[in-house]
């Protein structure tokens, strides 16, 4: 990637921040209920309104039902641990990704950018729902337009849940991945791979009741996943997923390589592995 | 209602179902223990109403002091009655890693527990005064001895069982669940590893944290490792085979069904929990 690149890169990070700042805003200001839990129709439309305007100021918004699919399960069974399904139907060149999650503390979730080496068909993420909230995926074509889908999910808890008890054990093997290939390698053939990286990503949600002081922030913010040097995706995330990140991806390996994929988090710690492909079990 | 399943052996059997305002969180099986001198209560009760009527059924059955009181975990099913025998200056007696997860996870049951509930009807969250490392013991007068065993990552990260030796009675917490689905918030291997630790107290008789209040020992064990087992087995194969969780959390241990009450409100929970841990085993 070029220093241009790397710059543009740079700043779409800070905008990005700047507006998970003022979603952070805007969500406290929106009306609910108590609970968060049981709103009017209407309070969901109009928080998604003012959502959509804020993320994408003076954008058209299509209906994407043709364009992408959200999957979710209706009821989660682990309010921190919410496992996304995007697939992607048509041929349409889709640029970007964008999930939100209407009623969370900060509701842009996560935004994939897809580089050449990417196969865009589907993708999985696992998320935190702190309440009943739409989902929301957004497809961003290469002709700069926009497709949005929904899904209603009913979750509560997951990000002020604790995750597990202990901090210190959570940071033990922080950094740690694993690449898992999900079908077997053929040159030239899209290919769908499993990413794991342990990493608690401490929200700063958390808090201990006794000391009455909060786990301190501690999340993945970035992960660039490169293919023999070219970019099959960069991923801007927030506190919003969880913990221990599994994200699935598809790639178009042209023949044997390397798998590089490098985490930043938000102490500003650089995570880095390498994996062969197709790997010794592959 | 209050039973005396052995001499001087009391319990109550929590109803199967999740907590609601009609049952007020008696879902769990309490109880206590009369000796001469002294009286314990195994499981204070899930509300402070829960705890209030086991309170009113002990000064009915005796006139010996409530000495103690033993939380067999962190789950609000259990503890949130404790705050019901303040007034009686017991010793409040848990497992060693029982104020941490209080710590943590306190204020955040007690928030759930009064949305369910209604305000102040939850009860107060009561810290243990008296840490079992690894074991203790408690005189109760009369030849009535409790044995304590803290147990590592099981069922929780804070499971404490008690063996009443002259009547050969073990209060196993959840460690043991009877024909109630388990529910899994520690390891799943370690539960495994304590459930078989256990299995050589020669009891007489068990009182699981769930199911009927007298059970043989250790034979009432049996369905509940046939469970674990399963589930164990049936994601590891899930896992290697590349079945990504939220496909798993619908087919692991569906033979399952129709052996447990509650099934389909734990098992994809308790699958997300299995998977969880497992993934990174291999």
């Amino acid at each position: 990637m070029g220093t241009l690149t790397n710059r543009a890169r740079a700043h779409r990070v800070r905008a990005l921040w700047m507006i998970a700042a003022l979603l952070a805003l805007l969500v406290a200001a929106l009306p609910r209920a108590a609970g968060a839990q049981e709103e009017s129709d209407a309070t969901r439309v109009a928080r998604w309104k003012a959502l959509s305007q804020a993320i994408f100021p003076g954008r058209a918004m299509q209906d994407g039902g043709a364009v992408i699919q959200l999957d979710a399960p209706p009821r989660a069974l682990d309010a921190a641990l919410v496992p996304v399904t995007v697939d992607f139907l048509t041929n349409q060149p889709v640029k970007s990704v964008y999930l939100i999650i209407d009623d969370n503390p900060s509701p842009l979730a996560a935004h994939f950018t897809f580089g050449p080496k990417a196969d865009v068909h589907s993708l999985k993420l696992r998320v935190r729902v702190d309440a009943y909230t739409n989902l929301h995926a957004v497809a961003e074509t290469r002709d700069g337009k926009l497709y949005t889908t929904a899904k209603f999910i009913k979750a509560s808890g997951g990000c002020s849940a604790p995750a597990g008890p202990d901090d210190a054990a959570a940071l033990k093997d922080v950094g740690l991945m694993k690449l898992r290939l999900l079908g077997p390698f053929t040159p030239g053939k899209p290919l769908q791979a499993q990413l794991m990286i342990r990493h608690p990503n401490f929200n700063g949600m958390q808090m201990n009741q006794l000391t009455r002081l909060y786990t301190p922030a501690r999340f993945i913010r970035t992960i660039d996943a490169t293919y023999d040097g070219g970019n099959v995706f960069h991923l801007d995330s927030d506190i919003s997923l969880s913990s221990d990140p599994v994200i699935t991806f598809g790639f178009v390996p042209q023949h044997q390589g390397q798998m590089t994929v490098v985490a930043r988090d938000s102490s500003n710690a650089t995570f880095n592995h390498s994996f062969a492909i197709p790997g010794a079990g592959g | 209602m209050v039973q005396e399943i052995a001499p001087g052996i009391f319990a109550r059997r929590g109803v199967d179902e999740d907590a609601t305002a009609a049952n007020d969180d008696a879902i769990a099986n309490i109880g206590f223990v009369v000796g001469r001198d002294a009286v314990a209560v195994i499981d204070p009760g899930g509300s402070l109403q829960d705890g209030q009527r086991l309170r009113a059924s002990i000064l009915k059955a005796t006139r010996a002091p409530i000495r103690y009181v033993v939380m067999t975990h962190v789950h609000p099913d259990h503890i949130f009655g404790a705050g019901a025998f303040q007034q009686d200056r017991p010793e409040f007696i848990g497992h060693q890693k029982l104020p941490q997860a209080l710590a943590v996870r306190g204020d955040y049951y007690r928030k759930r527990l009064e949305e369910i509930l209604g305000a102040g009807r939850a009860g107060p969250i009561v810290a243990p005064t008296r840490l079992v490392q690894a074991q203790d013991r408690l005189d109760l007068g009369g030849g009535k001895l409790l044995r304590l065993q803290a147990h590592a990552l099981a069922h929780s990260d804070c499971d404490l069982s008690a063996f009443e030796q002259q009547t050969g009675t073990l209060f196993t917490g959840d460690l043991l669940f009877v024909q109630r689905i388990p529910s899994l918030d520690g390891s799943l291997k370690g539960w495994l590893t304590e459930l078989n630790s256990l299995k050589s107290v020669a009891a007489r008789r068990a009182i699981p944290g769930h199911g009927p209040v007298s059970v043989k020992w250790p034979a009432a064990s049996l369905d509940l490792e046939r469970y674990l087992n399963g589930l164990l087995r049936e994601t590891r194969a899930a896992i290697k085979k590349g079945i990504d969780i939220d496909a798993a959390v619908g087919s692991v241990g569906q033979s399952e069904r129709g052996r447990w009450s509650l099934f389909d409100a734990y098992q994809g929970h308790n699958v997300t929990q299995a998977y969880k841990e497992l993934e990174w085993e291999h």
